[in-house]
């Protein structure tokens, strides 16, 4: 399992978060669109590919193919608990 | 210079004529026997004149691994206007097409992309007025 914080530590990748938190079951396509267009991110296609595996490598996101599609989905799981540490007075 | 005619690689001519003119709602403008295959082009009916899509068989090797390797990542090579989006998404799910992208807005434009059963994604999008 990769580092949450180093994930979550680049622009790019948050931006990427940003996006998938809109609706889940995107294709590597409509992120960069996404990214292109609403966060002027012009990053190349390849580039984007490789946060999404920082993002899966860490939990934060989820791929799935159907058919001959792959698409993409935020996990919230990882996020949920992860200032517990910091917030739970003793 | 001017761009007449322009290409989508499909799998079957007979399922993408089927599928480009009674789903799409384009209607056929040559359909030309040139050996094993046609010089098959379909236009707008909005524009008989216009820009010609030719149905272009994907029998070369390398066509099926690119195309394959498109669809995977949900990229779409050929774009088409339409004036309402959302009306078009409803019209064509309610025909059966798969959209691997609903309706979404893109800044200035709204997208969506679907299948054309023929090995390709395809986009549509509101163009705004010039």
């Amino acid at each position: 399992m990769g580092d949450v914080f180093k994930a979550l530590a680049d622009p790019t990748r948050r931006a990427i978060l940003d996006e998938l938190a809109d609706r889940d079951d995107q294709t590597l396509f409509e992120i960069c669109s996404r990214l292109a267009m609403k966060h002027r991110l012009e990053s190349s296609r390849q580039a984007i590919s490789q946060h999404l595996d920082v993002l899966e490598a860490a939990g934060l996101i989820a791929t799935r193919r159907e058919g001959r599609y792959k698409f993409h989905s935020i996990k919230r799981a990882p996020l949920e608990h992860i200032a517990d540490p910091w917030l739970e007075r003793s | 210079m001017r761009i007449y005619v322009t290409s989508v690689l499909v799998d079957d001519q007979a399922k993408a004529i089927a599928f480009y003119t009674e789903t799409l709602g384009f209607v056929k403008k040559n359909d030309i026997p040139l050996g094993e295959a046609s010089w098959l082009t379909v236009v707008s009916p909005d524009d008989p004149g216009g820009t010609e899509l030719l149905l272009e068989p994907d029998g070369h090797p390398a066509a099926k691994p690119w195309k394959a390797a498109l669809v995977a990542d949900g990229i779409p090579l050929t774009s088409f206007a339409v004036d309402d989006v959302e009306a078009e998404y409803e019209r064509l799910r309610a025909l059966g097409v798969r959209f691997t992208q609903p309706p979404t807005a893109m800044g200035p434009v709204t997208t969506a992309v679907f299948d054309d059963t023929c090995g390709n994604l395809i986009q549509i999008v509101r163009v705004p007025a010039a």
